[in-house]
């Protein structure tokens, strides 16, 4: 193993065995919260749409929007303070702390200034910064960064917490319980807050009309902390602003429900500061509160990268994100690792890798950013929509271009693709999976022993970072396309439809019976199919980043498919990763007008054989079952997140199959990157629920839809299961 | 109409249940008792804005930094409540109502009926126009403070541990 890929393997390696049991429960209870609080909510769609409307308004008006807010902050007595980068923050904050003679200043959560460090450049000049949010508390006291943008502390089980406090602070009795170690910290840090000078927090949301921030808490310390102190400074990055009060509406039903599967938190302060809340001099204890006080308001805007993240088409929609952590908790490698391995300088989870590319630049990004594996579970997930994936992919590309190109000529033969610039070998490998297939496929079986042969696999590794634990795929001497020229075909008289079966790269060079039992069902269903030689769908290339390489794929297709759909054609498709392609991601490829048909009349295979037995067609041609026959069915990440799944089920249904579906929300292979050895244990410990879910189906069949999940799923339980499509067609 | 906000209010008892806050309707005349009823002393709050609903004498309706720390309870009122999330909102003010609901174990809150929306957009209808107009705070406020940071959920964080709602008609 190269040393880099080793101490990567090495960290992902000790993370999951110190901390990934307790970010595993943490995650997937909010995960699951999530699915119940949104199921709640009449019109979660329309919510959604609101709220992506309003940040894309918001951003596209920003620089008018900062304008109002410091007119209006200005204008309630408060002072608007525009920072340009970490540096100048922080020297504003000094000085405001300065100017207070300011010994103490306490803080509620706030990830924006931890994206500046705050803490440490107040430290540095005498002040005694304290965290109040209890997570937060614990990690300053550990000396430990968060795990989590919204519980920073979810690494930590209750007895470490325990162990932390009595060896910290001696307490007469030890502590133990959840209840001891809170009200424990609540004395401590009340008494923190009573002298505190100054009381830092952030916003979730500031509101340009009336200068109204929104903090989203439970805890109440946000709210001490600032009726406490005289003097309050809000950090915030400028996209929090909002234009009016009532844009708050879809933020506040959302934010809660996505992130920790809350209806709603404890606590939405809505606060136009300088508040009109008396403080509370603890240092002169018998006078009454009541009265008006001279509160001082400071709102520390930062940019910090974002207005140029604002100009870059790519990059823009980050700044919609509500920081909410939806797809951290959906995401299954981070339910695995959490935000200490899945996370850059400040941010983790899947949108970190734009938010670090950003503030931070591609290097910190560049540190986690292979795993997102572009599953796409957490854009269904996101509450304002973002594309979490593809900024992924983008900030991957980017990453490749930064690096110098890859000249080994073993290497270019085997990697035709049209990447200007330098992806490493491993990203070049698996991106150009084509023509390893192309050439695996025209030298099988040869091909195939000499892949699993010992010294091959060993020589895969070092160079290429291939595990040597896995089985390579196996190609088919005899492709799809082959099979179905050199077949005697009677096609169906007088066909209900016509069909191009697309033979992706899986299909066409591996996994030939899966398209076989396809072509199968649909000509027992009166359709007319044709499989025609068809350029891979690019999503090889495009997981590594390979942007350029996957468009050329997509043009290709569109040239080769787009005739067929012209003619009345429907495009059905096996593999959900490409058909996901084609609905979803060639629209950044293709013109509109090839987009649009190919995206509309394209199908995942069990989703047309549902209409085609919607509408009349006879199921007893197909498959059905024996007598109770039960199936456990774990559907494709990408099927779910284009809402498909249902069909696989539905079908299986009607086919008489009795059927349990896993609900993990993703299978851990996810293409290549089960196969990348660096992320070969990650991806069996995400894999290790699912097993669990179908050992304990014990179903007469296992199947899926994906060939990733059914590679993996083949090493989790030693037995290969099938695709839906061999299970019901005609044998 | 009467009907809808008979809905209204049940929904607003339902919803608040489900954070363990009691919601009980009391008469004007009543509320007082109904305070002494549920406090435990020593307790500190704000005069309630309407004529006819008072204060017991118990509670300390000045109350100094000492007092607030010293109470068990606090006793405010509420601008609204929100029904489908069992919320209510806390108005600040320079009498002191956000620290005398925010630092005591119990805070017992008094509500109009009459105060009741029915969702969340009704009640940024009526925030858009206050908050521009007064330039003035609120806290949603919804069950207890609470904290799942240190390894299981715990009721009293930072602030209350127990939230009884009066609600007057
Ligand atoms: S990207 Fe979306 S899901 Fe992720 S934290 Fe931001 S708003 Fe939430």
């Amino acid at each position: 193993m190269s040393s880099q890929r080793e101490s990567k393997a090495d960290h992902i390696r000790h993370i999951m065995e110190t901390e990934g049991d307790a970010v595993g429960d943490n995650t997937r209870g909010f995960n699951d919260g999530r699915y119940e609080s949104v199921a709640k909510l009449e019109d979660y769609e329309g919510l959604k749409d609101e709220a992506r409307e309003i940040k894309e308004d918001a951003i596209e008006r920003l620089p008018e929007l900062i304008d109002q807010v410091t007119e209006t902050i200005e204008e309630n007595g408060g002072t608007v303070y525009i920072a340009d980068d970490e540096a100048d923050a922080n020297e504003y904050i000094a000085e405001v702390c300065a100017e207070n003679d300011a010994e103490r200043l306490v803080k509620s959560k706030s990830m924006t200034s931890e994206e500046i460090e705050v803490n440490e450049h107040l430290e540095s000049r005498g002040v005694d910064v304290v965290e109040t949010d209890l997570g937060e508390w614990v990690l300053q006291l550990a000396e430990e960064a968060p795990s989590h943008i919204v519980a920073p502390a979810i690494h930590k089980s209750r007895a470490e917490i325990a162990k932390l406090f009595n060896a910290y602070f001696e307490p007469a009795e030890e502590l133990e319980t959840a209840e001891e170690l809170t009200m424990f910290a609540r004395k401590q840090l009340g008494e923190l807050i009573q002298d505190a000078d100054v009381g830092m927090t952030g916003a979730n949301f500031i509101t340009a009309d009336s200068g109204t921030m929104a903090l989203v808490t439970s805890e109440g310390n946000a709210r001490k902390t600032v009726a406490v102190p005289e003097t309050q400074i809000a950090v915030a990055g400028v996209e929090k602003i909002v234009p009016t009060v009532e844009d708050l509406q879809p933020f506040i039903e959302l934010i809660g429900r996505s992130g920790t599967g809350q209806d709603i938190t404890s606590y939405i302060s809505l606060l136009t500061p300088p508040l009109d809340s008396p403080t509370i001099d603890f240092d002169d204890p018998d006078t009454p509160i009541a009265g008006e006080d001279d509160r001082e308001f400071h709102l520390v805007l930062i940019d910090n990268g974002r207005l140029a993240m604002r100009e870059d088409e790519e990059l823009k929609e980050t700044l919609y994100c509500i920081r909410c952590s939806a797809c951290s908790n959906t995401c299954a490698n981070f339910q695995s690792v959490g935000g200490h391995a899945f996370g850059g300088e400040t941010y983790s989870g899947g949108i970190a890798t734009g938010w670090e590319a950003g503030v931070h630049g591609l290097d910190s990004a560049a540190e986690f950013n292979d795993l997102c594996t572009g599953c796409s579970r957490c854009v269904e997930a996101c509450p304002v929509g973002i594309d979490i994936p593809w900024i992924n992919t983008v900030v991957r590309d980017r990453i490749n271009t930064d690096k110098e190109p890859n000249m080994e000529f073993l290497v270019d033969g085997l990697t035709p693709d049209t990447e200007t610039s330098g992806p490493d070998l491993q990203k070049r490998l698996f991106g150009n999976f084509e023509t390893l297939a192309q050439m695996g496929s025209a030298f099988a079986p040869i091909s195939n022993w000499v892949a699993q042969a010992g010294p091959v696999k060993q020589l895969l590794e070092r160079v290429a970072g291939v595990t040597d634990q896995r089985d390579l795929p196996a190609f088919q001497r005899t492709t799809l396309v082959d099979w179905f020229e050199s077949r005697d075909r009677i096609p169906p008289i007088d066909p209900d439809r016509k069909v191009v079966l697309y033979a992706d790269l899986y299909t066409n060079y591996m996994d030939v019976e899966r398209g076989k039992a396809a072509v199968r069902a649909l000509e027992a269903l009166d359709v007319e199919v044709l499989v025609p030689s068809v350029s891979g769908a690019g999503r090889a290339p495009l997981s590594q980043g390979m942007i350029d390489t996957a468009r050329t794929k997509a043009e290709r297709v569109s040239d080769q498919l787009g005739p067929y759909v012209d003619e009345g054609y429907d495009v059905v498709v096996i593999e959900p990763s490409d058909l996901a392609m084609f609905r979803a991601d060639y629209d950044r490829f293709l013109p509109d007008e090839e987009f649009e048909p190919l995206a509309d009349n394209s199908y995942e295979i069990l989703e047309y054989i549902y209409g085609l037995v919607a509408n009349g067609a006879d199921v007893d041609q197909l498959h059905v079952a024996n007598g109770t026959e039960t199936v456990a069915y774990h559907s494709h990440c990408q099927q779910r997140t284009m809402g498909l799944d249902e069909y696989s089920i539905e079908v299986l249904n009607r086919c008489g199959y009795d059927v349990t579906t896993s609900d993990v929300e993703c299978c851990g292979m996810a293409g290549s990157f089960g196969y990348k050895e660096q992320y070969y244990e990650l991806s069996m410990d995400v894999g290790s629920n699912l097993e669990g879910q179908l050992r304990d189906a014990d179903a007469d069949h296992v199947i899926a839809s994906g060939t990733s999940c059914t590679d993996q799923i083949g090493d989790l339980l030693d037995e290969e299961p099938t695709h839906v499509v061999e299970l019901i067609a005609p044998r | 109409m009467s009907h809808q906000i008979e809905d209204t209010y049940d929904q607003f008892a339902t919803e608040a249940a489900r954070y363990g806050v009691g919601v009980t309707e009391v008469s004007p005349g009543k509320v007082s008792d109904a305070i002494v009823e549920r406090i435990e002393l020593p307790a500190v709050g704000i005069e309630l804005p309407w004529e006819d609903a008072t204060l017991p004498e118990s509670v300390e309706t000045e109350p100094t930094p000492a007092d607030i720390e010293a109470a068990a309870t606090g006793v405010t009122a509420a601008s609204l409540a929100i029904a489908d999330y069992g919320s209510i909102v806390l108005r600040s003010d320079t009498d002191g109502s956000e620290p005398v609901s925010l630092f005591n174990d119990l805070h017992i809150a008094v509500l109009d009926r009459a105060d009741i929306v029915p969702d969340m957009e009704a009640a940024f209808e009526w925030f858009g126009d206050e908050l521009r107009e007064s330039r003035d705070s609120a806290i949603i406020a919804t069950g207890p403070s609470a904290t799942a940071d240190m390894g299981a959920l715990v009721q009293g964080a930072h602030g209350p541990k127990q939230v009884e709602v009066l609600v007057v008609s």
